[in-house]
Protein backbone atom coordinates (compact mmCIF):
# COMPACT_ATOMS: atom_id res chain seq x y z
CA UNK A 1 0.00 0.00 0.00
CA UNK A 2 3.05 2.36 -0.42
CA UNK A 3 2.94 2.60 2.93
CA UNK A 4 6.77 0.92 3.70
CA UNK A 5 7.63 1.25 8.01
CA UNK A 6 10.33 2.33 9.41
CA UNK A 7 13.22 -0.08 10.27
CA UNK A 8 15.98 0.08 12.96
CA UNK A 9 19.44 -1.83 12.62
CA UNK A 10 21.92 -2.93 15.25
CA UNK A 11 24.87 -0.66 13.80
CA UNK A 12 22.38 2.56 13.38
CA UNK A 13 20.84 1.83 16.52
CA UNK A 14 24.06 1.73 18.15
CA UNK A 15 24.72 5.09 16.58
CA UNK A 16 21.56 6.49 17.90
CA UNK A 17 22.23 4.96 21.43
CA UNK A 18 25.70 6.19 21.31
CA UNK A 19 23.90 10.47 20.79
CA UNK A 20 21.49 10.40 23.52
CA UNK A 21 23.83 8.43 25.89
CA UNK A 22 26.28 11.74 25.08
CA UNK A 23 23.39 14.07 25.32
CA UNK A 24 22.66 13.10 28.61
CA UNK A 25 25.68 14.11 30.09
CA UNK A 26 26.68 16.82 28.16
CA UNK A 27 23.01 18.71 28.51
CA UNK A 28 23.43 17.13 32.35
CA UNK A 29 19.66 15.92 31.68
CA UNK A 30 17.53 13.47 33.30
CA UNK A 31 16.35 11.46 30.40
CA UNK A 32 16.90 12.26 26.59
CA UNK A 33 14.68 9.97 24.41
CA UNK A 34 13.44 9.56 20.50
CA UNK A 35 10.59 8.41 19.24
CA UNK A 36 9.11 8.78 15.49
CA UNK A 37 6.70 11.03 14.54
CA UNK A 38 4.04 8.07 14.68
CA UNK A 39 4.50 7.65 18.63
CA UNK A 40 7.37 5.07 18.70
CA UNK A 41 9.76 4.63 21.21
CA UNK A 42 12.94 4.27 19.32
CA UNK A 43 15.24 4.73 21.74
CA UNK A 44 16.10 6.34 26.02
CA UNK A 45 18.99 7.36 28.08
CA UNK A 46 19.06 8.37 31.37
CA UNK A 47 17.19 7.38 34.76
CA UNK A 48 14.07 6.20 32.51
CA UNK A 49 13.41 3.61 35.34
CA UNK A 50 10.33 5.67 37.14
CA UNK A 51 9.37 6.74 33.72
CA UNK A 52 6.55 5.37 31.25
CA UNK A 53 8.21 5.59 28.52
CA UNK A 54 5.99 4.20 25.92
CA UNK A 55 3.18 6.90 27.41
CA UNK A 56 5.45 9.49 26.94
CA UNK A 57 6.10 9.06 23.76
CA UNK A 58 2.74 8.45 22.56
CA UNK A 59 2.21 11.68 24.18
CA UNK A 60 5.23 13.40 22.92
CA UNK A 61 3.84 12.58 18.95
CA UNK A 62 0.58 13.62 19.48
CA UNK A 63 1.87 17.02 20.98
CA UNK A 64 4.16 17.45 17.69
CA UNK A 65 1.26 16.28 15.58
CA UNK A 66 -1.11 19.31 17.05
CA UNK A 67 1.61 22.26 17.30
CA UNK A 68 2.69 20.84 13.25
CA UNK A 69 -1.33 21.27 12.87
CA UNK A 70 -1.17 25.07 14.43
CA UNK A 71 2.03 25.45 12.08
CA UNK A 72 -0.08 24.52 8.94
CA UNK A 73 -2.81 26.86 10.15
CA UNK A 74 -0.58 29.41 10.27
CA UNK A 75 0.89 29.02 6.76
CA UNK A 76 4.42 27.82 8.49
CA UNK A 77 6.47 24.76 7.55
CA UNK A 78 6.65 23.78 11.37
CA UNK A 79 7.61 24.82 14.81
CA UNK A 80 10.53 22.86 15.13
CA UNK A 81 11.27 23.30 18.94
CA UNK A 82 8.93 23.14 22.18
CA UNK A 83 9.67 24.03 25.82
CA UNK A 84 7.88 23.38 28.62
CA UNK A 85 9.21 24.38 32.06
CA UNK A 86 7.50 22.69 35.49
CA UNK A 87 8.51 23.40 38.38
CA UNK A 88 11.06 20.79 39.18
CA UNK A 89 11.12 19.21 35.46
CA UNK A 90 11.74 21.00 32.01
CA UNK A 91 11.11 19.08 28.67
CA UNK A 92 12.51 20.38 25.38
CA UNK A 93 11.20 18.93 22.25
CA UNK A 94 13.07 19.01 19.57
CA UNK A 95 12.00 17.77 15.67
CA UNK A 96 14.95 16.44 13.77
CA UNK A 97 14.54 16.34 10.17
CA UNK A 98 10.92 16.24 10.14
CA UNK A 99 10.86 12.53 11.37
CA UNK A 100 11.60 11.94 14.49
CA UNK A 101 11.55 13.79 17.95
CA UNK A 102 14.51 14.14 20.39
CA UNK A 103 13.22 14.85 24.23
CA UNK A 104 15.26 16.39 26.87
CA UNK A 105 14.08 16.11 30.70
CA UNK A 106 16.25 18.36 32.51
CA UNK A 107 15.66 20.14 36.12
CA UNK A 108 17.88 23.01 38.15
CA UNK A 109 20.95 21.19 37.76
CA UNK A 110 20.75 21.74 34.08
CA UNK A 111 19.68 24.94 32.00
CA UNK A 112 17.60 25.60 28.64
CA UNK A 113 20.95 27.28 26.90
CA UNK A 114 22.96 24.27 27.66
CA UNK A 115 19.90 21.74 26.63
CA UNK A 116 19.29 23.80 23.22
CA UNK A 117 23.20 24.43 22.72
CA UNK A 118 23.81 20.18 22.96
CA UNK A 119 20.31 19.25 21.08
CA UNK A 120 21.80 21.23 18.18
CA UNK A 121 24.35 19.28 17.95
CA UNK A 122 22.95 16.07 18.43
CA UNK A 123 20.75 16.68 16.14
CA UNK A 124 23.13 17.01 13.18
CA UNK A 125 24.40 13.71 14.14
CA UNK A 126 21.40 12.16 14.18
CA UNK A 127 20.26 13.81 10.72
CA UNK A 128 22.79 11.81 9.75
CA UNK A 129 22.07 8.30 10.92
CA UNK A 130 18.97 8.56 9.81
CA UNK A 131 19.48 9.71 6.27
CA UNK A 132 22.11 6.35 6.38
CA UNK A 133 19.27 4.27 7.68
CA UNK A 134 16.94 5.25 5.12
CA UNK A 135 19.54 4.52 2.38
CA UNK A 136 19.77 1.35 3.95
CA UNK A 137 16.21 0.56 3.98
CA UNK A 138 15.96 1.40 0.16
CA UNK A 139 18.80 -1.44 -0.25
CA UNK A 140 17.81 -4.80 -2.13
CA UNK A 141 18.59 -7.66 0.49
CA UNK A 142 16.45 -5.96 3.30
CA UNK A 143 13.35 -7.78 3.11
CA UNK A 144 10.95 -7.94 6.18
CA UNK A 145 11.66 -10.77 8.77
CA UNK A 146 8.17 -10.98 8.06
CA UNK A 147 8.14 -12.66 4.28
CA UNK A 148 8.48 -15.44 5.60
CA UNK A 149 5.91 -16.30 8.73
CA UNK A 150 3.36 -18.35 7.75
CA UNK A 151 -0.67 -18.18 8.59
CA UNK A 152 0.23 -20.48 11.16
CA UNK A 153 2.42 -18.38 12.99
CA UNK A 154 -0.36 -15.70 13.11
CA UNK A 155 -3.08 -17.66 14.18
CA UNK A 156 -0.86 -19.50 16.60
CA UNK A 157 -0.62 -15.37 18.38
CA UNK A 158 -4.12 -15.60 18.89
CA UNK A 159 -4.45 -19.18 20.41
CA UNK A 160 -5.50 -18.12 23.93
CA UNK B 1 3.42 2.58 9.73
CA UNK B 2 4.71 -0.21 11.21
CA UNK B 3 8.05 -0.10 12.77
CA UNK B 4 10.72 -3.06 12.68
CA UNK B 5 13.56 -2.90 15.54
CA UNK B 6 15.76 -5.57 14.98
CA UNK B 7 17.78 -4.71 17.64
CA UNK B 8 15.31 -5.04 19.80
CA UNK B 9 13.61 -7.63 18.01
CA UNK B 10 10.13 -6.52 18.05
CA UNK B 11 7.71 -5.14 15.91
CA UNK B 12 5.21 -2.00 16.17
CA UNK B 13 1.95 -1.57 14.30
CA UNK B 14 -0.63 1.36 14.71
CA UNK B 15 -4.23 0.27 14.73
CA UNK B 16 -7.30 2.98 14.60
CA UNK B 17 -10.62 3.27 16.13
CA UNK B 18 -13.02 5.56 14.33
CA UNK B 19 -16.73 6.12 14.07
CA UNK B 20 -19.29 8.63 15.21
CA UNK B 21 -18.79 10.48 18.82
CA UNK B 22 -20.35 8.02 21.20
CA UNK B 23 -20.62 4.89 19.44
CA UNK B 24 -18.20 2.86 21.57
CA UNK B 25 -14.93 3.53 20.50
CA UNK B 26 -13.64 4.48 24.06
CA UNK B 27 -15.53 1.52 25.17
CA UNK B 28 -13.90 -1.19 23.29
CA UNK B 29 -10.28 0.69 24.61
CA UNK B 30 -11.29 0.06 27.68
CA UNK B 31 -12.92 -3.48 27.83
CA UNK B 32 -9.75 -4.73 26.57
CA UNK B 33 -7.37 -3.03 29.26
CA UNK B 34 -10.04 -4.71 32.01
CA UNK B 35 -9.32 -7.50 30.55
CA UNK B 36 -5.66 -8.20 29.51
CA UNK B 37 -3.12 -9.48 31.62
CA UNK B 38 -0.92 -6.48 33.16
CA UNK B 39 2.49 -8.04 31.63
CA UNK B 40 0.88 -7.78 28.27
CA UNK B 41 -0.58 -4.37 28.48
CA UNK B 42 0.95 -0.59 29.24
CA UNK B 43 -0.67 2.46 30.44
CA UNK B 44 -4.09 3.05 29.09
CA UNK B 45 -4.33 7.35 28.89
CA UNK B 46 -7.29 9.04 27.94
CA UNK B 47 -7.20 12.70 26.40
CA UNK B 48 -11.07 13.61 27.31
CA UNK B 49 -12.95 16.64 28.61
CA UNK B 50 -14.76 16.97 31.75
CA UNK B 51 -17.73 15.45 30.34
CA UNK B 52 -15.27 12.66 29.51
CA UNK B 53 -15.52 12.58 25.68
CA UNK B 54 -12.34 12.24 23.76
CA UNK B 55 -10.48 15.37 22.71
CA UNK B 56 -7.93 14.43 21.16
CA UNK B 57 -7.17 10.60 21.58
CA UNK B 58 -6.75 7.34 24.06
CA UNK B 59 -4.06 5.41 23.75
CA UNK B 60 -3.25 1.47 25.07
CA UNK B 61 -0.12 -0.33 24.01
CA UNK B 62 -0.41 -4.13 23.83
CA UNK B 63 1.75 -7.29 23.24
CA UNK B 64 0.34 -9.85 21.59
CA UNK B 65 3.18 -12.47 22.02
CA UNK B 66 6.29 -13.48 19.48
CA UNK B 67 6.39 -14.38 16.03
CA UNK B 68 9.78 -15.99 14.94
CA UNK B 69 11.70 -13.88 17.27
CA UNK B 70 9.84 -10.60 17.24
CA UNK B 71 7.85 -9.45 20.07
CA UNK B 72 4.62 -7.76 18.38
CA UNK B 73 3.47 -5.21 20.19
CA UNK B 74 0.02 -3.04 18.92
CA UNK B 75 -0.49 0.26 19.92
CA UNK B 76 -4.24 1.08 19.82
CA UNK B 77 -5.59 4.74 19.30
CA UNK B 78 -9.22 6.12 19.15
CA UNK B 79 -9.87 9.30 17.77
CA UNK B 80 -12.17 11.81 18.74
CA UNK B 81 -15.83 10.86 17.31
CA UNK B 82 -17.60 14.50 17.35
CA UNK B 83 -17.74 16.11 14.36
CA UNK B 84 -15.73 19.47 15.32
CA UNK B 85 -12.51 17.92 16.50
CA UNK B 86 -11.73 17.05 12.54
CA UNK B 87 -8.29 18.37 13.08
CA UNK B 88 -7.26 15.91 15.81
CA UNK B 89 -9.07 13.22 13.92
CA UNK B 90 -6.97 13.24 11.10
CA UNK B 91 -3.67 13.81 12.81
CA UNK B 92 -4.04 10.39 14.44
CA UNK B 93 -4.30 8.89 11.50
CA UNK B 94 -1.23 9.57 10.21
CA UNK B 95 1.39 6.13 10.04
CA UNK B 96 -2.22 3.81 10.20
CA UNK B 97 -1.25 0.27 9.60
CA UNK B 98 -4.78 -0.92 10.39
CA UNK B 99 -8.53 0.47 11.04
CA UNK B 100 -11.58 -0.62 13.02
CA UNK B 101 -14.84 1.43 12.07
CA UNK B 102 -17.27 1.61 15.36
CA UNK B 103 -21.15 2.05 13.62
CA UNK B 104 -23.29 2.76 16.40
CA UNK B 105 -26.18 0.16 15.35
CA UNK B 106 -29.14 2.66 16.42
CA UNK B 107 -31.57 3.94 13.99
CA UNK B 108 -31.10 7.51 14.87
CA UNK B 109 -27.26 7.03 14.42
CA UNK B 110 -27.55 6.05 10.66
CA UNK B 111 -26.45 9.44 9.12
CA UNK B 112 -23.56 9.70 11.52
CA UNK B 113 -22.08 6.56 10.60
CA UNK B 114 -22.10 6.76 6.90
CA UNK B 115 -20.88 10.90 7.55
CA UNK B 116 -17.94 9.49 9.88
CA UNK B 117 -17.18 6.84 6.87
CA UNK B 118 -16.92 9.30 3.99
CA UNK B 119 -15.07 11.36 6.76
CA UNK B 120 -12.73 8.44 7.37
CA UNK B 121 -11.96 7.88 3.51
CA UNK B 122 -10.98 11.64 2.86
CA UNK B 123 -9.12 11.85 5.81
CA UNK B 124 -6.65 8.67 5.16
CA UNK B 125 -6.58 10.08 1.17
CA UNK B 126 -5.08 13.42 2.88
CA UNK B 127 -2.28 11.20 4.18
CA UNK B 128 -2.09 9.16 0.80
CA UNK B 129 -3.92 6.03 2.02
CA UNK B 130 -6.69 4.71 0.87
CA UNK B 131 -9.34 2.50 3.24
CA UNK B 132 -9.82 -0.47 0.48
CA UNK B 133 -6.09 -1.19 0.38
CA UNK B 134 -5.45 -1.38 3.86
CA UNK B 135 -6.27 -3.69 6.62
CA UNK B 136 -9.87 -2.70 8.05
CA UNK B 137 -12.51 -3.79 9.69
CA UNK B 138 -15.95 -3.16 10.62
CA UNK B 139 -17.82 -3.15 14.05
CA UNK B 140 -21.52 -2.92 14.39
CA UNK B 141 -21.81 -2.28 17.88
CA UNK B 142 -24.24 -1.79 20.51
CA UNK B 143 -26.61 -5.15 19.12
CA UNK B 144 -27.70 -5.26 22.29
CA UNK B 145 -29.92 -2.08 22.54
CA UNK B 146 -33.50 -2.05 21.63
CA UNK B 147 -33.53 0.67 18.65
CA UNK B 148 -30.58 -1.17 16.63
CA UNK B 149 -31.00 -1.68 13.37
CA UNK B 150 -31.30 -5.21 12.01
CA UNK B 151 -27.72 -6.18 10.67
CA UNK B 152 -28.28 -6.97 7.18
CA UNK B 153 -29.40 -3.38 6.88
CA UNK B 154 -26.12 -1.82 8.78
CA UNK B 155 -24.17 -4.13 6.49
CA UNK B 156 -25.80 -2.79 3.02
CA UNK B 157 -25.25 0.38 3.75
CA UNK B 158 -21.89 0.69 5.60
CA UNK B 159 -19.89 -2.67 4.39
CA UNK B 160 -21.10 -2.73 0.24
CA UNK B 161 -17.81 -4.34 -0.22
CA UNK B 162 -18.17 -7.22 1.75
CA UNK B 163 -14.70 -6.51 4.30
CA UNK B 164 -15.13 -8.59 7.84
CA UNK B 165 -17.78 -7.23 10.31
CA UNK B 166 -18.51 -7.73 14.09
CA UNK B 167 -22.01 -7.45 15.77
CA UNK B 168 -20.36 -5.83 19.15
CA UNK B 169 -21.37 -4.71 22.45
CA UNK B 170 -18.46 -3.37 23.87
CA UNK B 171 -19.82 -2.38 26.92
CA UNK B 172 -20.72 -6.13 27.83
CA UNK B 173 -17.58 -6.79 25.83
CA UNK B 174 -19.38 -9.18 23.02
CA UNK B 175 -17.72 -9.22 20.06
CA UNK B 176 -14.53 -7.01 21.20
CA UNK B 177 -11.91 -9.22 20.77
CA UNK B 178 -13.04 -10.70 17.70
CA UNK B 179 -13.04 -7.54 16.04
CA UNK B 180 -9.21 -6.46 17.25
CA UNK B 181 -7.94 -10.15 16.46
CA UNK B 182 -9.39 -9.73 12.84
CA UNK B 183 -7.56 -6.33 11.97
CA UNK B 184 -4.16 -7.90 13.89
CA UNK B 185 -4.24 -10.45 11.77
CA UNK B 186 -4.99 -8.21 8.49
CA UNK B 187 -2.11 -5.87 9.73
CA UNK B 188 0.41 -9.00 10.15
CA UNK B 189 -0.96 -10.66 7.09
CA UNK B 190 -0.14 -7.23 4.96
CA UNK B 191 3.32 -7.06 6.94
CA UNK B 192 3.89 -10.28 5.70
CA UNK B 193 3.07 -9.40 2.38
CA UNK B 194 6.04 -6.45 2.46
CA UNK B 195 3.10 -3.92 2.82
Amino acid sequence: MGNPGMVMYEEEFNQIQTVVDRLVREANAKVVFIVDKNGQLIAASGDIGNIDTTSLASLTAGNIAATGGIAKLLREQEFATQFHEGENANIHIQLVGNRVILVVIFDSESSLGLVRLRVRRATDELNRVFDALQKKALEPGHDSPFAEITDDDIDNLFND
Amino acid sequence: MSFINYMAREINCKIVYYGPGLCGKTTNLQYIYKRTNPEAKGKMISLATETERTLFFDFLPLSLGEIRGFKTRFHLYTVPGQVFYDASRKLILKGVDGVIFVADSQLERLEANQESLDNLRTNLAEHGYSLDKMPYVIQYNKRDLPNALPLEELRQLLNPVGVLDYEASARTGQGVFETLKAVSKLVLTELKRGG
